[in-house]
């Protein structure tokens, strides 16, 4: 770090503390518990695309999820989680390969309802921060007090590409079209949620009853940025485990590690209620509402500095 | 050879045989998506940029670019011609590929050339030139319009603003970082 951006990131690491603290106060006020779950974990989810750090013979999660979800078949019905997790080979204006997490879970509910967290995290997160309805990133506003956009994949890829989605997967460019098409348009003005996600892009979401190609996940998105991935829990131990060995081929055939599959997690599946668990990158969060550019800004030390 | 994740800003990779320089970078991922890395290149011939996105896992050609000490010798045309000085080996580039250096750069005088697979495609000229002024109007004395510089040519045919006490035949040195007048060289 050079000298002239060290005022700007005491003053992000004081706003950040305090995000903090209105977070938790806003899940502590809603009857969710603070849960704390162990971050080296023998058996991360098999997801193709993100790639755990071993750690002697196990691993650092990547997420709290299926810890999370095993709290459910507990008996737990509204939790949360701030943590430490690790992706390996992430780095960017967005990314730390080690970073916070903030998680919440509830039973009961279907991802609509966490959709309208989502609106009021962020509407609480303003008013404690900038006592503002309104946030502005690097140039874009976006207000806080307004509903989200609702906007499902389909109509998204209908909208800015000259594709649909199911085409998209058959051509092998979903990716790259979300990111150089689709995603610079989301959450300006308001917040977007992009939702109902092809069902091959589940990953751990369940299907829609009334349409089994999708699947219940959105995303939330503020500028153009990706800030949280929620589900609809998928609870189908049958459907769980075939969707875990179609990723461990696909890391496999990728010439990655495939992990061991999660029994317990798999095993106590059935137990879960009705549930929904939604991700959201706190360091971005802190970024957004403090309108710095770089995830380095909103870090004590990033590994560079170490 | 480099792979996707090597990528950064003023990385220098081969693309369809020729050199570009990577001038900006991002690291993106969709959510639950692949990582994929977006680029914008700068042809280190032509100059034209270009956009692309690679995934993780693809590999690139380093750019060898080599830089080597020649001597200018003379112009044909629109063609430079230039010396190495050890192997009396000759190249040449047009004035294209010269840009703004060919301002500033006079018979005889030591350059760095840059060649990418034995082809010279850019010189890099010493910070400070020294040039002789070929035209200038006389400064008048009792000129009172407060004009604090005056237009001058130099023998390589560039104009630019220099100091109204300087007369034509001096030698004035030349920052070729800017373009400007620096100072005037004594005696």
């Amino acid at each position: 770090m050079t000298p002239s951006t060290r005022p700007r990131r005491k003053s992000a690491l004081l706003a950040r503390s305090r995000i903090i603290g209105v977070i938790r106060t806003f899940f502590e006020e809603r009857g969710f518990l603070h849960m704390e779950t162990p971050c080296r974990i023998p058996s991360p989810a098999p997801e193709p695309y993100i790639d755990a750090l071993p750690s002697r013979e196990w691993y650092l999660q990547t997420s709290p999820e299926l810890a999370m979800k095993r709290l459910l078949a507990a008996g737990h019905q509204r939790i949360f989680q701030i943590c430490r997790c690790w992706r390996d080979g992430e780095r960017g204006r967005f990314h730390l390969p080690e970073f916070t997490m903030l998680e919440w879970y509830r039973a009961d509910a279907d991802y609509t309802d966490l959709m309208t967290d989502c609106e009021e995290l962020l509407l609480a997160v303003a008013s404690a921060v900038t006592g503002e309805i309104t946030l502005t990133f690097q140039g874009m506003e976006v207000q806080l007090a307004t509903p989200a956009d609702r906007l499902s994949v389909r109509e998204a890829f209908r909208r800015y590409t000259t594709l649909s989605a199911e085409e998209a997967l058959q051509r092998d460019c979903f990716d790259e079209l979300m990111v150089t098409k689709i995603e610079p348009n989301l959450g300006i003005g308001v917040p977007t949620i992009l939702y109902d996600y092809p069902a091959a892009r589940g990953a751990l979401a369940r299907r829609k009853t009334d349409d089994p190609e999708l699947a219940e996940r959105f995303e939330l998105y503020l500028c153009g940025v990706e800030l949280a991935n929620a589900f609809s829990e998928l609870t189908d131990p049958a459907e769980q485990l075939e969707r875990f060995q179609q990723d461990r081929e696909e890391r496999s055939r990728a010439g990655k590690d495939t992990y061991t599959l999660p029994l317990p997690f798999l095993n106590e599946l059935s137990a879960i209620p009705p549930s929904a668990g939604i991700a959201l990158g706190l360091d971005r969060l802190v970024m957004l509402f403090l309108d710095l550019p770089d995830i380095d800004d909103v870090v004590a030390f990033t590994p560079e500095e170490l | 050879m480099y792979s996707s994740a090597d990528l950064r800003k003023g990385l220098k990779i081969t693309l369809d045989n020729e050199p570009y320089l990577v001038t900006s970078f991002d690291f993106t991922k969709p959510g639950k998506g692949q990582a994929l890395y977006r680029t914008k290149m700068k042809n280190m011939i032509t100059g034209s940029t270009l956009d692309r996105t690679y995934r993780s896992g693809e590999t690139f050609e380093p750019a060898s670019l080599e830089d080597r000490v020649m001597t200018y010798l003379y112009k044909e045309d629109t063609h430079y011609t230039f010396m190495d000085s050890q192997t009396f080996e000759q190249v040449s580039m047009d004035e294209s590929a010269l840009g703004d250096s060919k301002n500033f750069i006079v018979d005889n005088m030591q350059v760095d050339v840059l060649l990418f697979r034995e082809k010279a495609i850019g010189v890099n000229l010493p910070n400070f030139v020294n040039l002789r002024v070929t035209g200038t109007e006389p400064w008048a004395k009792g000129d009172t319009s407060g004009s604090d510089s005056k237009p001058a040519t130099v023998e390589t045919g560039y104009v630019l603003r220099v100091p109204p006490f300087i007369e034509e035949g001096e030698l004035i040195v030349i920052d070729t970082r800017t373009g400007e007048y620096s100072t005037r060289v004594k005696g």
